[in-house]
């Protein structure tokens, strides 16, 4: 079968996004939510079952505790309370654990073990996603239900005195705060200082009812020094003096208060072994849980194992204990100890509607919850609870009612260990076989993609590809059976949920034919460049040796900026290794062009001495850097020794400045957005220009830079054209000026903002008018065969169209964004990439690695946080889901596809060849997915390390979406490409 | 002749690479708290007035170019002249380029031209003890195969060196660093904000000093790794291929 390299490009890419999107689901987890989402309705609690006759208790049990104070300890590892340091260090606590009236737990933190996921744990009782984090953008806010919105609403007075963290989860919820920054990190005193100075007046006051403290010096202490330390057991001795003042205190309050008060001691994850955290090693993922009340009955035994709980335990515990209802994503079971004391009927009254509120979570998110075992026993247990109550109310205090409730009780808590265990399931860690099968084809396809290279960038851009012979029939049914046979073992053994094994039996097959397709094509191509590569060894080595510099730094720069993807530093400032890039990319173009104009045509260019490969590559990667000084300098100085054929006066000087003219717009346009995480904070013109006192130059700047894109962008459009560009240009101004952005100079800020729905959709008009206009140019290039140039016009105002739209949804500080975008383009093409005859490849890359440039010149990084949401606002009346995402997704890549866009119109207009536009097509598919199969590989090896979360996988979900850019940027180049080669 | 003339040539080159130990190894007998990283810009100066030196004197008494024109005073006055004003145009243009890849345009720039000095050092230096003020000749040096003599191979390859040594001097620039000063920081709080979705800036300021500490230092030291490298590698490479190498002596 033979494909047109463009095409077969296309399809890879298209192979390669479906595999992405498998992986993607694999690594990140669909939370399981409570449809009821998060708005909160008071919902009426499930009323106690019953058989026949009616229940009277239908309300909330009244709470357990009058008061709670929880003492969260960060780092606190479970030894340092139940081993020899806690003996040694917190002989209170120790004395309490053993023989005073508490519960003591390990409770099992999952990863990412770092505070803040902890915290919402704790509160919640859920396991914090990633995907919650790409829901609520913006908000640090905790909106989910949880124990202290609960609490809140219930009228609860809640304290908090800690982390600063927990300010920012609730911001509303506490009456009273005092939040400690974690920043400095060798301060491990005046942190805990700062908590434990409010703590007399506090317990003195008593005008509360959950206080919570959140202690850091523990966990600084180990960041600095170490488990090890001494540090930590006089850290633990002030800990346990801090936790016998607030136990004395609470029971000397005890006495006159009608119910019993509880503190809790918790930690929000351990430490490992040097003292850090995020991963999860035993130490990282154990902490302590203890409950100390007098409500609890006195242990006399020496309990030296605490059982094993998890931490989603604490936020049903603690819900049941001050008499609110349980959060309603929590998938923890309450800690049933805290209830022995208490009356049969309560215990089972606090078990139902823990088991109640789990198998609606459980209904609302497993299609398949009636054969749940867990929900199973639910059912009959609630059915033997209503004939529990049924004889409790006739009465009857005998040995059947407490034999039963005894049963009742324990297929409670089976059904409650069940149902956790199948919700857990859920949202169990990475889902490894789908990751797997994404990573397998996006493997394959880069494989198949590298191995054509030689084939698709030849002349004829055309490849075989060899998907029917016999042979691989054979070894491509043999795979497909091996690897169903596979799937069906994976599927049936699987221990927790995967995304792969739900999908319908057809489609996983359809997939692992792909799969086995594409292993036969990558062999068979093997196989063709193994015969070839042996027959002519010699041309082979023959074109190694004509590597321009340029080719060597494309290539270098590719490799280098892949190798840097392992390393969460150079992933948060990837704007840098582009910046610089393509700095090095302007600065090796400018020695191009100096040496066309000055040497000519250089017969040394042609005959290079044997020597000059001797030179190691990275060598020989940057001769121009010092070619550069020297030919500017005698540039200036001498008028032009050699330069007869080129074309003088001012074209020259113009082509001669043209490099260092980008070099500076490159400059200035980094400056204007600083992007990243290591100097992000510092000042730069994008924030002055947004600061309300600099509205008269943002409002200059801002026509000016539209008058500029005008001028740039007119020249290639027909005269209606020109016009509708003017007037939805003027509609951009006037929708900035709508909505308050700019300055209008005949009416001074006295105007009331609106929403600028109509001059947005003015422009949205014309958008659409001039694309409209430039399809149906295209079209009729292609209808009538003679008519040449109406090609490129099309093609252009399609470009157009897509310059106003981006001028239309950038920020109006941006706009210089675009103008320099536009005004490189135009210089380039005009005195680099047409005098210097680069082919297709190269331009292509260039143009990547401009688009990808841009792309953080817009103010982009790798933080999720920096995308411009409000671009999907534009012209909406409110949020409508599917253009709010499209128009999101084109303001956030608008940098790379103006760019691409400018690759088609370059290469369909400037070069004669005919298969530029596939060569471009496949070198964009090439460069696009190198990066990410390698950033695949990259995080899978990754994937417990601390920053996986907060910095790899943003990265990873901006590379899929890369992908899915490149995919249809390349499948509108097979179109265009298409359209040409039916004209000739 | 030509081994005696690469003899001589390892014979420069080694004394060029003592210069730059010499810059090390003698400013602590005379200044306190001397040491590179600490004070950073003390020793670019040094180490740049050394290598000056010593190639002033190399030139001076080897004579690589051996001009047999009768030299006078009044000749030698405007080339030195010629040159120095070269060397000042070289520094302010390095310093451009240096802006161009990012450097900050009005802090630091103390920092930023030392290095431009430093580089500059490494590289116009040799080519105006070698070349002279002559564009010509520099044109003919840098381009592919104008070289005429060792002396000349081995300007390109150290000058070569030197500039890729400063290139990848930069790249490890957006890395933290295992830094003392760094140490105070904790990397949790930044991890979890951004995890939150919130802008690191608008919820604490990260140091500032990161740059004040350490812009110029991992460059100059590639440019100082370039130079020394270039200076090693090119007699032997010379070596090497001594066969293959024939200048068109004119």
């Amino acid at each position: 079968m033979r494909l047109g390299s463009g095409t077969f490009a296309a399809c890879c890419v298209a192979i390669e996004v479906l595999g992405v999107a498998v992986f993607l689901r694999g690594f990140f987890p669909v939370p399981i939510r409570s449809s009821s989402g998060t708005e909160h309705r008071a919902e009426p609690p499930a009323p106690e079952p019953s058989a026949g006759g009616s229940s009277n208790w239908t309300k909330l049990p009244p709470p357990l505790f009058g008061k709670v104070v929880i003492v969260l300890i960060d780092a606190l590892r479970d030894d340092f309370v139940f081993g020899s340091k806690g003996v040694k260090f917190m002989p209170y606590l120790t004395y309490l654990v053993e023989k005073g009236a508490s519960h003591s737990f390990v409770a099992e933190a999952k990863p990412p073990t770092v505070t803040m996921p902890r915290i919402k744990a704790l509160m919640t009782g859920s396991l914090p996603g990633f995907v919650d984090v790409v829901r609520n953008l913006n908000s640090p806010e905790l909106l989910e239900d949880n124990v202290l919105r609960q609490a809140k609403a219930a009228g609860k007075r809640i304290i908090f005195y800690g982390d600063e963290t927990w300010v920012k989860l609730f911001p509303k919820h506490f009456v009273e705060y005092d939040g400690t920054t974690s920043f400095f990190v060798s301060d491990y005193t005046e942190v805990d200082n700062n908590v434990t100075r409010h703590l007399d007046k506090v317990l003195e006051r008593g005008d509360w009812d959950v206080l919570i403290l959140h202690y850091l010096g523990l966990d600084h202490i180990g960041h600095v020094f170490g488990p090890d330390s001494p540090l930590i057991g006089r850290k633990l001795s002030e800990m346990d003096g801090v936790l016998m003042k607030i136990h004395t205190s609470l029971l000397s309050k005890e006495r006159g208060a009608q119910w019993p008060s509880v503190l809790v001691l918790c930690g929000d994850h351990g430490m490992s072994e040097t003292g850090s955290h995020g991963a999860s090693s035993v130490g990282e993922v154990s902490t302590p849980l203890v409950l100390i009340s007098s409500a609890f009955e006195r242990k006399t035994g020496d309990v030296r194992h605490p059982k094993h709980v998890q931490q989603t335990d604490l936020a049903a515990t603690l819900a049941i204990g001050l008499g609110l209802p349980i959060p309603k994503n929590n998938i923890g079971s309450f800690l049933f100890p805290i209830v022995e004391g208490r009356p049969m009927r309560e215990q089972l009254r606090f078990l139902h509607l823990n088991t109640v509120q789990l198998s609606r979570l459980l209904q609302e998110n497993v299609p398949l919850y009636e054969k749940d075992p867990g929900f199973e026993q639910f059912k009959m247990s609630e059915r033997l609870h209503g004939n529990w109550i049924k004889l409790y109310l006739e009465e009857s205090y005998s040995e059947v009612l407490s034999n039963l409730g005894a049963k009742v009780l324990r297929q409670y808590l089976g059904a409650l260990g069940n149902l956790h265990l199948s919700l857990s399931r859920q949202i169990a860690q990475f889902d490894a076989y789908s990751m797997a099968v994404g990573m397998v084809m996006v493997l394959e396809v880069l494989a198949l993609l590298l191995l054509s290279i030689p084939g698709a960038l030849c002349s004829k851009a055309e490849l075989e590809v060899p998907l029917l012979s016999p042979l691989f029939s054979l070894l491509f049914y043999l795979m497909f059976l091996a690897l169903s046979a596979v799937h069906v073992v994976v599927c049936t053994s699987a221990e927790s949920s995967c995304y792969f094994c739900s999908m319908p039996w057809l489609m996983a097959g359809g997939v692992m034919m792909l799969i086995s397709l594409l292993l036969c094509a990558v062999v068979s191509a093997l196989t063709k460049m193994s015969v070839t590569v042996k027959l002519p060894s010699k041309t082979s080595a023959h074109s190694s040796s004509r590597w321009s510099e340029l080719d060597l730094l494309i290539l270098s720069g590719t490799v280098g900026h892949v190798l840097s993807l392992g390393a969460s530093s150079f992933i948060e400032e990837e704007h840098q290794t582009w910046y610089f890039l393509i700095n090095t990319l302007c600065l090796a173009l400018c020695q191009e062009v100096y040496r066309n104009y000055f040497l000519g045509s250089d017969s040394g260019f042609q005959q290079a001495p044997p020597a000059e490969p001797g030179l190691d590559g990275a060598a020989s990667v940057l001769p121009f850097r010092d070619h550069g000084p020297s030919r500017l300098e005698c540039g200036r100085m001498h008028e032009a020794p050699s330069a007869l054929e080129m074309p003088r006066g001012c074209e020259k000087w113009m082509a001669l400045a043209s490099p260092w003219v980008v070099l500076t717009c490159c400059r200035l346009l980094r400056s204007l957005n600083q992007t990243g995480v290591q100097w992000a904070h510092r000042p730069d013109l994008g924030h002055w220009l947004t600061s309300s006192d600099h509205k008269a130059e943002l409002s200059v700047l801002a026509a000016f830079s539209l008058i500029v894109i005008f001028i740039l962008v007119q020249r290639g459009c027909s005269p209606i054209m020109k016009v509708a560009m003017a007037l939805g240009l003027v509609g951009v101004y006037c929708y900035r000026a709508a909505i308050g952005n700019v300055l209008l100079p005949w009416q001074q800020d006295n105007k009331a903002i609106s929403k600028g729905i109509i001059e947005a959709r003015f422009v949205y008009v014309f958008v659409l008018g001039i694309l409209f206009t430039g399809t149906k140019d295209l079209l009729k290039s292609q209808v009538i065969a003679t008519d040449f140039k109406t090609k490129p016009v099309g093609l252009w105002e399609i470009y157009s169209a897509l310059v106003l739209l981006a001028a239309l949804l950038f920020r109006p500080h941006n706009l210089p964004v675009l103008v320099f975008s536009l005004l490189i383009q135009t210089l380039m093409t005009k005195f680099i990439w047409k005098p210097l005859k680069h082919d297709a490849a190269e331009i292509t890359i260039m143009h990547y690695w401009f688009g990808q440039a841009f792309f953080y010149f817009q103010g982009n990084s790798n933080n999720i946080a920096t995308v411009d949401i409000s671009a999907g606002f534009i012209g909406l009346d409110s949020y409508v889901e599917v253009p709010a995402i499209l128009l999101t997704a084109f303001a956030a890549y608008a940098g790379p596809i103006l760019w691409a866009g400018h690759l088609v119109n370059y290469l369909s207009s400037e070069t004669s060849s005919s298969s530029a536009l596939s060569h471009a097509c496949f070198c964009y598919a090439l460069i696009g997915s190198i990066p990410v199969c390698a950033y695949i590989i990259l995080v899978t090896s990754l994937r417990y390390h601390l920053f996986i979360w907060s910095v790899f996988s943003p990265k990873l979900l901006y590379e899929g979406m890369r992908l899915f850019i490149t995919a249809a940027v390349c499948i509108f180049f097979i179109v265009m490409d298409q359209t040409k080669l039916t004209k000739s | 002749m030509k081994d005696t003339d690469i003899k001589r040539l390892s014979y420069a080159h080694l004394l060029c690479i003592f210069s730059i130990i010499l810059s090390i190894s003698i400013p602590p007998f005379f200044l306190e708290n001397f040491s590179i990283l600490e004070t950073h810009l003390t020793w670019l100066c040094i180490c740049s007035i050394f290598v000056t030196a010593v190639n002033l004197v190399l030139y001076l008494v080897m004579k690589p170019n051996a001009s047999s024109k009768r030299s006078s005073l009044s000749h030698k006055v405007p080339r030195f002249l010629k040159s120095c004003i070269y060397f000042l145009m070289s520094c302010f243009f390095f310093h451009v380029i240096f802006v161009l890849y990012g450097a900050p345009l009005i802090e630091l720039v103390l920092e930023t031209f030392l290095f431009a000095v430093i580089l500059s050092t490494f590289t116009t230096i040799p080519c105006l003890c070698l070349l002279g003020p002559n564009t010509k000749a520099w044109l003919r040096v840098f381009s592919r195969n104008g070289v005429t003599s060792i002396w000349e191979n081995s300007l390109q390859i150290t000058t070569i060196s030197s500039f890729v040594g400063t290139w990848l001097g930069a790249l490890p620039i957006p890395l933290d660093w295992e830094r003392p000063w760094q140490e105070v920081l904790v990397i949790e709080p930044r991890t979890l904000y951004m995890e939150a979705g919130a802008q690191p800036f608008d919820l604490h300021p990260l140091p500032r000093f990161f740059l004040t500490e350490v812009w110029p230092i991992s460059c100059t030291l590639g440019a100082t790794f370039g130079y020394v490298a270039g200076l090693i590698i090119s007699p032997l490479w010379i070596y090497w291929n001594r066969k293959q190498l024939t200048y068109k002596n004119n």
